[in-house]
Parts: C-alpha cells; sequence; structure tokens
C-alpha cells in the first residue's frame, strides 16, 4: 500500500468521507432548513467530478490490481456523478413534501455511487461482489425510505431478497471460476487462460452464473421482474436513480469483466447475450403497452433500455467491432441518461402529495396547460423511441450500426421492430398530453423544471454534435482493451 | 489581408445571424423595438463585415481554400462535414446577401414600425426580426457550404424561411386565409423543385461517393464520358430545384403569390438574394453541366422562355409588387439563360446589379405602400369614405394611386433610377449586365437572343406603364391625395441601393472586366465576356423605344380615375385579359394537377388509409395489446414466483450451454 494506490482511488475517498461528514453535518441542521444538505452533498459531488476528471487520460492499477482506473471507467464514473447531481435535484422538493427529509437520505446515495464507481473499477472478482453489495445494499435502504407506506416496505424488500438470491449467482460464479483457474484477479485469468491451464467446463459455467447475476442489476429478461414493482413503490427520485445509475453499472461491470477476462468464451456467451438481449427489447417494450401507470411504464422501458444497451455486448468477442460496439454503448448510455432523467422530472412534478397523479389519464392536457413541460416530455418521448433530432435516434442508430458490422443482422432488426412497438406506448403520453383536455395539476419547482427544460434541450442540442460525442467515447475506452 | 488570417472568421458569416437570433429571442421583450432592430441589423452588419474581410483577403489570395469547421457525421462510409467554402464565387454571393440584407434589415425597422400598427399586431415586431436573421444564416450557409448536403440544409432553410415569412400575416389577406394559402403554395411548389435537387444528390452520392464540390467536379468528366446518362439525368433534376427556388417554368407559380408578405421580405428573399439560389447552384455547378450539351440546352431555353413568358404578364397586373413579381420572374429567367449558356459570368454580374435595382425598386414600392396607407387612414380619420367599404381599398392597387410624384419626390427619384436600370438604359447597371447576357446570346444561339431582346422590349414597356401609373398623372384616390414621403430610415436604405443601382455597372465594366477577373478563380470553364457595340446599341434602341411606347399608352393620357379599365384592353381585347390572368396559367394547374391529385389522395385517404391501412395498424396494435395483457399476468407480484422465474432463466442458460 503506497500514495499512489490512494491517489488513483481518491475520487471514491473524497465521496466516502464527504458522505460521512455529512451524516454528521445533518445533525446541526434544523429541520426547515434541510436545503442546506441538499446544497452541500451537490457539492460534494462536484468537488469529487473535479478529482474525477483529473484523472482522465489517465490510467493505472492500485491495491495490488484490486482496482484499475482508465478512460472507461472516467466516462462512467462522472456519468455516475451527474445523475447523483440531477438527483439530488430531482430529491429536495419531493423529500420536503412527501416528509421524507431523513438525515441517511445522501450519504446512502453517495455510498450506492461509490460502490457504482468501485464495480466499474473492479480488477478482481472479489472486488467485483463487494462492489456489486455495496452499490446495492444503500438502495434497498433508500428503496423503503418512505418507511410508513406498505408500497415502499414492499419494494424495499422485494429488492432486498431477489437481489440477494442473484447476488448468490453471482458469487457461485466466482467461486467456481476460481475453482477453474484458482485465481479471482482479472490479471491472472487473462494469464491462464493464454496458457491454456484451467477447467474449462467449470469456467464456461462460472463465466455463465455471473452473467446471470449482471442480468439481474440490468433488469433484463428474464431476471427483471422486480423492476417494475420496486420502481413503482420506492420514492420517485430513488426510482430514477435506479433505472439510471444502477442500469449503467450494470452494464459497465458487465463489460468490464467479460470484455477483460472472457474474451476467449465470445462463442458460448455471444448467443446467450443476443437472447436475453432479444428477449429484454421484445418483453420490455410489449410489456409497456399495458401500462397505465406511468413509473410502471418507465420501469418497462428502461428494462426494454437495458435490451438496447445489451446490443453493445453480444458484440464484444469480435475484436475488430468491440471498440465501436462499447463507444456506441457509451453514447446510448449519455443519450439514455439524459433522456430518462428529464421523464422522471415531469413525473415527479406531476406527482401529488398523496402519492396520487401518476395515472396516464392524469396528464391529459398537461401540453396545453403547461407547454414547456408538455414540449420536454415530449422531447423525452421521441428520444426514448429514437426518432431524429434527438440523442436517442443518434444512439440507436451507432448501435445498431455496431450490431450490424459484428454481423448480427437479426438482433438489430429485433431492435428496429422493438422500437416501433415502443413507438405505441410513447407516444400515447404525447396523445394524452396534448390532444385530451384535462385539468393537470403539478408541482412548480424550479430545479424540477431546470432538470426537465434543462435535459430536452441537451437532448435535443447535442443531437446536433453526434459525432463529436461519439469520439469522446471513443477516446474513453481506447485502453479497455 | 492575409488570406490565411481571415479564413477562421468564415464561420462567423452565419453565427452572427444567429448570435442575432438567440438574443432577439432572449432580450428582445425588454429592448423594445428600437434595441431588437438594432440587434438583427447589427447581427446581417457584422455578417456583411466578415464578409469583406473574406474578399479582401482573397483579393492576394484569389484560389480561395475550404476552412474546416465541423464532422458533423461519420456513418460507414458516409461522411457528412461542414465546411466553409471560401472563394470569389461565395464570397461574392455572400457579400450580396449580407449587404443588400443588412440595408433591408435597417429599411425593416421603419416599415414594420408602420406595418405592426397597421395590422394591429405589435407584438409581431420581435418575430420579423427573427424570421428575417434566420433567413441570412440559411442563405449563408447554402452559399458558403464545400458540398451538396450542405447546401441543400441551406436550401431547406431558406426555403423555411421564406414560407414563415410569405405566411406572416398568416390570419389576414383574402377571406383570412389568403396570405396562409400563398405560404403553403410557395412550400409546395418549392417542394416538387426540392425533390428534383434530392433526387440529383443521391444520383452524386451513388455515382461519385462523395458530396464533396472538389471530388465531384473533379470526377465529373471521367463520369461523363462513362455514364453520360447519369451526369443528364443529374443535371435535369438539379433544374427542377433550380426551377422551384428560382421561379423558373413550370414552377414559378408561386413567386407571384409569395408578394403576400411583407415587402421588405419581397425585396430580401423573392427579389435579391433566395430566388437567386438557382442561379448560384447552376453557376457552381458548371463542371456538371458542361460535360452535357442537352442540358446546357434546357437550362438555357427554361431561362429564355421564362423571361419572355412572364414579362408579356408583367404588362397586363395592376398590383404594384405583383409587376415586380413578374418582373424578377423574368429576370431571373435572364440569369438561368446565362448560366445555361455557360456565361456564369454574366449571369453572376446580372444577379449582383438585379440584387440592387430589385431590392431598390420593391423597397420603393413598399415606402409606396406606406404612403398610400398613410393617405388612407388619414382620410378615413377624417370621416370622408367616398373610397367605398373601408377594407376593399387596396393600398398596392395601381389604378388607385397617380400624382404621387409629387407626394413623394425622394420615393419617385430613387425608384425611377432602379426602373430605368431594370429596363437597361446606359449607363446604369441594368444595362452592362443584361447586355453582356445579350452579347453571348447573339454570337452563340441567335434564337435565343432574339426572345431575349424581345423580353427586353417587354421590360421597357411594363416600367414605363408602372412609372405613369404611380407617378404621373393626378390622384385616384383619397389614399393618393393625402400620401406623406416616408421617414428616414426607410428612405436612406433606398438612396445607398439607388446608388449601388446607378453605379453597379462599374463591378465589370466593358474595359475592366473586374468581376470576370475575379470570379474566374472559382468558375469552371470562364468564357471571356465580350462587348459588341452593335448589341449594345441595338439593345438600348429596344429600351429606348419600349419606354416610349408605354410613355405614349399610359403617360401622355394618364387614368383619370380608379375604375377606368387599362388603355389597353380595347385594342388588344381578349390578348390583355389573357395578361391580366397570367395566362390562366393557376386555372390549368388547379385543374390538370391539383384536382387530379386531390381525387386521388381523397381516394388514398378514404377507402385505402381508413380501411384497408387503418384496420392492419388497428388490428397488429390491438394484436400487442392483448398479448401484452395475458403476459402481464406473469407479473403476480409475488416474490416466490419471481424467483421461480430467475431460476428458470438459469435454468434456460445451462441447459443452452450443455445441449450446446
Amino acid at each position: 500500500m503506497n500514495l499512489s494506490d490512494f491517489i488513483l482511488t481518491l475520487p471514491i475517498i473524497t465521496l466516502l468521507v464527504w458522505a460521512l461528514l455529512l451524516l454528521v453535518v445533518d445533525l446541526w441542521v434544523p429541520k426547515g432548513r434541510k436545503g442546506i444538505v441538499a446544497a452541500l452533498a451537490a457539492l460534494g459531488l462536484a468537488v469529487t467530478m473535479g478529482v474525477t476528471l483529473s484523472q482522465s487520460g489517465g490510467s493505472g492499477l492500485a491495491f495490488q490490481n484490486m482496482i484499475i482506473v482508465d478512460g472507461f471507467a472516467v466516462y462512467l464514473n462522472v456519468l455516475y456523478l451527474v445523475s447523483g447531481l440531477v438527483v439530488v435535484a430531482l430529491s429536495h422538493d419531493y423529500l420536503k413534501r412527501m416528509n421524507l427529509e431523513r438525515g441517511e437520505f445522501y450519504p446512502l446515495m453517495f455510498f450506492s455511487i461509490a460502490g457504482m464507481m468501485l464495480v466499474t473499477q473492479a480488477y478482481n472478482l472479489i472486488m467485483v461482489f463487494l462492489a456489486l453489495e455495496f452499490l446495492s445494499i444503500p438502495l434497498y435502504v433508500l428503496a423503503g425510505l418512505a418507511r410508513e407506506r406498505p408500497e415502499s416496505e414492499e419494494s424495499s424488500l422485494k429488492y432486498f431478497l431477489l437481489g440477494t438470491f442473484s447476488s448468490a449467482f453471482v458469487l457461485y460464479g466466482i467461486a467456481l471460476i476460481f475453482g477453474a483457474t484458482a485465481t479471482t484477479s482479472l490479471a491472472l485469468i487473462i494469464e491462464r487462460v493464454g496458457q491454456g491451464a484451467l477447467n474449462l467446463p467449470l469456467f464456461i459455467a462460472g463465466a455463465a452464473l455471473m452473467l446471470v447475476g449482471f442480468a439481474f442489476k440490468l433488469a433484463a429478461v428474464p431476471f427483471h421482474e422486480w423492476a417494475p414493482d420496486v420502481y413503482q413503490g420506492a420514492p420517485t427520485p430513488v426510482s430514477s436513480f435506479m433505472a439510471v445509475a444502477v442500469k449503467a453499472a450494470g452494464v459497465a461491470v458487465l463489460l468490464r469483466v467479460f470484455l477483460t477476462a472472457f474474451p476467449s468464451l465470445a462463442a458460448e456467451m455471444a448467443p446467450l447475450g443476443w437472447g436475453i438481449a432479444a428477449l429484454t427489447m421484445l418483453i420490455g417494450n410489449l410489456l409497456a403497452i399495458a401500462q397505465t401507470n406511468l413509473k410502471r411504464l418507465l420501469a418497462y422501458s428502461s428494462i426494454s433500455h437495458g435490451g438496447y444497451l445489451l446490443m453493445a455486448f453480444v458484440a464484444y468477442g469480435n475484436p475488430q467491432v468491440a471498440g465501436q460496439a462499447v463507444a456506441a454503448m457509451l453514447f446510448y448510455l449519455l443519450a439514455y441518461t439524459l433522456t430518462t432523467f428529464g421523464a422522471w422530472a415531469v413525473v415527479i412534478s406531476v406527482e401529488q402529495n398523496d402519492y396520487q397523479g401518476l395515472e396516464l389519464d392524469d396528464y391529459a392536457g398537461l401540453g396545453l396547460k403547461y407547454p414547456w413541460l408538455g414540449v420536454a416530455m415530449l422531447v423525452f418521448m421521441l428520444s426514448l423511441t429514437g426518432i431524429p433530432l434527438t440523442m436517442g435516434f443518434w444512439g440507436k442508430l451507432f448501435l445498431f450500426r455496431a450490431t450490424v458490422d459484428a454481423g448480427y443482422v437479426e438482433l438489430a432488426l429485433i431492435g428496429l421492430l422493438s422500437s416501433l412497438i415502443s413507438a405505441y406506448y410513447y407516444l400515447r403520453v404525447v396523445v394524452m398530453m396534448f390532444m385530451r383536455s384535462g385539468e393537470p395539476r403539478i408541482r412548480r419547482d424550479g430545479w424540477l423544471s431546470l432538470v426537465a427544460v434543462g435535459s430536452a434541450l441537451a437532448v435535443v442540442g447535442l443531437s446536433l454534435l453526434p459525432n463529436q460525442i461519439l469520439q469522446m467515447a471513443a477516446q474513453a475506452i481506447l485502453s479497455l482493451q | 489581408m492575409n488570406f490565411e488570417t481571415v479564413l477562421p472568421l468564415a464561420p462567423w458569416v452565419v453565427f452572427f445571424p444567429v448570435l442575432g437570433i438567440l438574443l432577439n429571442l432572449l432580450l428582445g421583450k425588454r429592448l423594445g423595438e428600437k434595441g431588437i432592430g438594432i440587434i438583427a441589423s447589427l447581427a446581417a452588419g457584422l455578417s456583411f463585415g466578415v464578409a469583406v474581410l473574406l474578399a479582401l483577403g482573397l483579393a492576394g489570395h484569389p484560389e480561395g481554400a475550404t476552412y474546416p469547421f465541423l464532422r458533423w457525421l461519420a456513418v460507414g462510409d458516409f461522411v457528412a462535414d461542414w465546411n466553409f467554402r471560401v472563394d470569389t464565387l461565395s464570397v461574392t454571393m455572400m457579400l450580396v446577401v449580407a449587404g443588400v440584407g443588412s440595408l433591408i434589415h435597417i429599411y425593416s425597422i421603419g416599415y414594420m414600425h408602420a406595418d405592426v400598427r397597421h395590422n394591429g399586431e405589435p407584438g409581431r415586431f420581435r418575430r420579423f426580426f427573427v424570421f428575417l436573421n434566420l433567413f441570412v444564416a440559411a442563405m449563408m450557409i447554402l452559399v458558403s457550404a464545400d458540398n451538396f448536403l450542405m447546401l441543400f440544409v441551406g436550401w431547406e432553410g431558406v426555403g423555411l424561411c421564406s414560407y414563415l415569412l410569405i405566411g406572416f400575416w398568416f390570419e389576414k389577406g383574402a377571406g383570412g386565409i389568403a396570405n396562409a394559402q400563398a405560404a403553403k403554395k410557395a412550400f409546395v411548389v418549392n417542394r416538387i423543385g426540392d425533390f428534383g435537387l434530392l433526387i440529383a444528390i443521391f444520383l452524386i452520392f451513388y455515382n461519385f461517393g462523395s458530396l464533396d464540390f472538389e471530388t465531384v467536379f473533379a470526377q465529373a468528366p471521367q463520369v461523363a464520358a462513362a455514364l453520360p446518362g447519369v451526369i443528364l439525368a443529374i443535371t435535369l433534376f438539379m433544374l427542377l430545384g433550380v426551377t422551384g427556388k428560382s421561379a423558373q417554368l413550370p414552377l414559378y407559380v408561386w413567386l407571384p403569390d409569395a408578394m403576400a408578405g411583407p415587402t421588405p421580405v419581397s425585396a430580401l428573399i423573392h427579389a435579391a438574394t433566395m430566388v437567386t439560389a438557382g442561379v448560384y447552384l447552376v453557376a457552381r455547378s458548371q463542371a456538371l453541366y458542361q460535360q452535357v450539351v442537352l442540358a446546357q440546352d434546357v437550362v438555357m431555353w427554361v431561362g429564355a422562355a421564362t423571361a419572355f413568358f412572364a414579362a408579356t404578364i408583367a404588362v397586363g397586373q395592376y398590383d404594384i409588387k405583383k409587376v415586380l413579381a413578374y418582373s424578377t420572374i423574368s429576370q431571373l429567367g435572364f440569369m438561368v439563360t446565362a448560366v445555361g449558356m455557360g456565361a456564369a459570368v454574366a449571369g453572376m454580374f446580372h444577379l449582383v446589379t438585379h440584387a440592387f435595382f430589385k431590392a431598390l425598386l420593391f423597397l420603393g414600392a413598399g415606402s409606396v405602400i406606406l404612403g398610400m396607407e398613410h393617405g388612407h387612414e388619414h382620410a378615413a380619420a377624417h370621416g370622408s369614405h367616398t373610397e367605398g367599404h373601408h377594407s376593399a381599398f387596396d393600398p398596392q392597387d395601381m389604378r388607385n394611386m397617380g400624382g404621387l410624384r409629387e407626394k413623394m419626390p425622394l420615393t419617385f427619384w430613387v425608384y425611377l433610377i432602379g426602373a430605368l436600370a431594370l429596363a437597361g438604359i446606359a449607363p446604369l447597371s441594368g444595362f452592362f449586365s443584361k447586355d453582356e447576357i445579350l452579347a453571348d446570346a447573339s454570337l452563340h444561339h441567335p434564337a435565343v437572343y432574339l426572345v431575349l431582346t424581345a423580353a427586353a422590349f417587354l421590360t421597357a414597356f411594363y416600367v414605363a406603364r408602372q412609372l405613369a401609373m404611380v407617378f404621373f398623372g393626378k390622384p385616384r384616390s383619397e389614399a393618393a391625395a393625402g400620401a406623406a414621403e416616408s421617414p428616414a430610415v426607410v428612405t436612406v436604405p433606398l438612396v445607398i441601393l439607388a446608388v449601388l443601382a446607378a453605379v453597379g455597372g462599374l463591378l465589370n465594366f466593358p474595359t475592366t472586366h473586374w468581376l470576370e477577373k475575379w470570379l474566374e478563380h472559382s468558375l469552371y470553364g470562364v468564357e471571356p465576356a465580350r462587348f459588341i457595340l452593335s448589341v449594345a446599341l441595338i439593345s438600348l434602341a429596344v429600351a429606348l423605344t419600349g419606354l416610349l411606347i408605354g410613355w405614349l399608352v399610359y403617360g401622355r393620357k394618364p387614368l383619370e380615375d380608379a375604375r377606368q379599365p387599362d388603355p389597353l384592353a380595347r385594342p388588344l381585347n381578349g390578348l390583355f385579359l389573357a395578361l391580366e390572368h397570367k395566362w390562366w396559367v393557376d386555372e390549368l394547374y388547379q385543374a390538370v394537377v391539383v384536382k387530379p391529385y386531390l381525387r386521388l389522395a381523397q381516394f388514398l385517404a378514404q377507402p385505402v388509409d381508413q380501411g384497408v391501412i387503418d384496420g392492419l395498424v388497428n388490428g397488429v396494435g390491438n394484436l400487442l395489446r392483448s398479448t401484452a395483457q395475458s403476459w402481464r399476468r406473469i407479473q403476480n407480484g409475488y416474490v416466490r414466483s419471481y424467483a421461480l422465474t430467475i431460476l428458470l432463466g438459469v435454468v434456460l442458460v445451462v441447459t443452452y450451454l450443455v445441449l450446446r
């Protein structure tokens, strides 16, 4: 252990220390002035982001090859921290009006983000498992934050039970891989695979079980059923955090482990990924059609987008296109983050203090009465569908293009078809907002409007510069392979 | 001026107007009319400043260069770059667009101040200037493009602005809908042309593998040798785009209706700049056109026929702006003929001088209309309603005018300069540029020369008719009697344009040929211009004869009152009726194209779409919905069954791996 270890992990350390300080500071902040805590939390995330950005361009290993720092990690860490900042903006007013202003909210979120950063940077399977737990446990608590509501408790308990169940698969997979290679270090696994010194069936089984565990975090079909129930019951800002950041972390760890340690298993794993991606896109979109509750609708929507993200995984074994696919995936994540947070911001605006206002009918006439919010939601729905002039369009274009280049034309066609299905329910929201009359009520809050309008502007504005952003994503992954 | 130092400024020709838009959108409401006008004019003016700097830079480095600005998109083999082409041709267009544009922005401050009040909607002042800046930005994208894709972006952008500005008073006009219909007509007709251009661009990409001007033009001879038919198709489809944008036969019909827009719009977009985009496109694509003689001939004849045809219609119009609109179509016909003959320099020369004198004429007409509206309101305020219905009064009808020479002396004098330049009277600018086209035609294409000379005669004739009806004789309405001169913000741009219209001929004066030496660096296959004394004298004689006959018919014995028929109506009888009704082309299109098209659309809408297609779509939708409903039951809310599903998934995964 030496100084460079600490320097390389400085962002995580900063975040954790800040979280502990927040916990203490909160004790001295009187009720009614909790805005100070939110501001401090935002400051902490911003400081961490600064530290993270200072690492961009560099790379290295820390703590005896336990943790890696590279462009891929920096890109995703920034994404998690941005998500954190957005969640602070979404939560502040929500917590106050729902009477949920508890001191542990922001620190728990910080812990979860630290877990995400660790899981993205993990270079040892033990680290992978610990980090996964580290990111999940705070989320179990956050989902049950509104503990007087049975729905919230149900959400928390379901997430906890099923999450533990799936963690067992990851752990079992790691055990099998250790059995096959006698190591948990990714670097050593590559070495052993190169020497051929391993037990192949065990190795394959271990990888498959880890794939299952990661697919659970991603809410990929058929490991998805927890997501709608959990998202619906959890406090809405927490749901948005799970829909974006947790999913990103799931894809990140999947690609990190499989791209680094298991490229030799591409022949076995790619068809599995193919099937899971196809099922996830189709079933996620299909079930979304039947939803009338916006939180459930967005939950199924996020399931289906997990399927699109998995398209990048399918191509991971093909060295010619793996880089292109991962760059497309990172681009898609950015588009997804901006769009999804914006849509959740609108949902939070419409949600009433008694947890009503979440049905599709509550959106009738929204676009006519509140044009800014309505147009922002229109942009998000179009972007989620993948209509041009939005980031969502370019994300799908680049992802499909990479998939076609990798030779999976059928998968790209399934993606296209499921996008078509998704138009059915995304546009229904638009129809509700602009073509039905109603008396919608919204919660006016500057931060919410800022997130909604700001995301909408970014979704449209950044779509004018797709190539620049793709180049940035491609830069980030140069060191991954 | 060092070219390398000014080149990076090129994007600012687009970004200054964009900045103007943003500032006016954000701050306009607080700044008031003056602030809005100043910001917008400054944006156009700064854009002009950049164009001047680029021109100065080019003086020492006339080959020009491309400034790489942004790689917009790269997917597979397809690359879309946003680069700025800075060469003598594009900078010439920039100077015209931003120069004339700036003057028109300034003029609009005064004109729109009165217009928004006259129409009872002062809040739209800002919108007008936002659109005007947007137009300048789009036009700059068009002329500075270095590939066909960005050119098309600008091409569509100016089309959009044209639509928005024609329909600026969309709820006004006859029946409360005429203006909106005019805007729609412009949009739809242009769409037909744009479709042609789009096909041309597709063909270019398919056959050349690139959309960059440089690559395409360099390969043109090889491709033409291998696939002559392809180049012919490309050029003819491109011509379809040109006939739409530059209002040539058979797609010219939108331009006269476009006069529904405020007068500065007619001056800037529908006379000086946007409608010349087609001429610019053919001039830019000379390398393609010169590969196929047939295409050149088609372009040339389309232009010549338009020049003559539109000039005949202009003779029979009573609306002051409609006369100018048909005159614009006719003059665009001259330019298209020129670029079709390969005399691109002559075409560009006429483009520039026409921008000066036609902008001047339109703005002068605007000043006349302002004066008439002033007089009309003045008369109405004093309670006399001898003109009949208040709403029926048309301040643009030349029959209601007369005698404005004394009421609006400054407007009269500058209008006279513009009109004589249009008629081609030496030594005003129009004489030199038109003469260059005629000289070239007389050498290679005598038939075209005859048609153009006839058109020139008609031009002089309708110019004389308009001058006589508007400015001479006695006022034929109370509005004309009460008309007053416009304010300085309106007249100063007029004076500047009048100077340009008078001396613009110096640009390519027969001894120096400055414009030709300037443009030969960026135009493909420039022919040396000739000055043929006999042609010049003939054209001057023709113009003077036209003016004289016009004067004899309309000036010697002016109309007595507004209801008196046109002096030509009796002797020409049916022919004049045809002119007045624009040869019934609109009615013909209505019967031959629009009506059958609407019937087809009705058929496709009623039984086909609502029956077959909606049935299919709804069927699929219902199927998906019911599938979703039934699958939804799996999601029963019990953790044990969720865990079971996960286990099932694992079993599937393992089974697959084992069976593989």
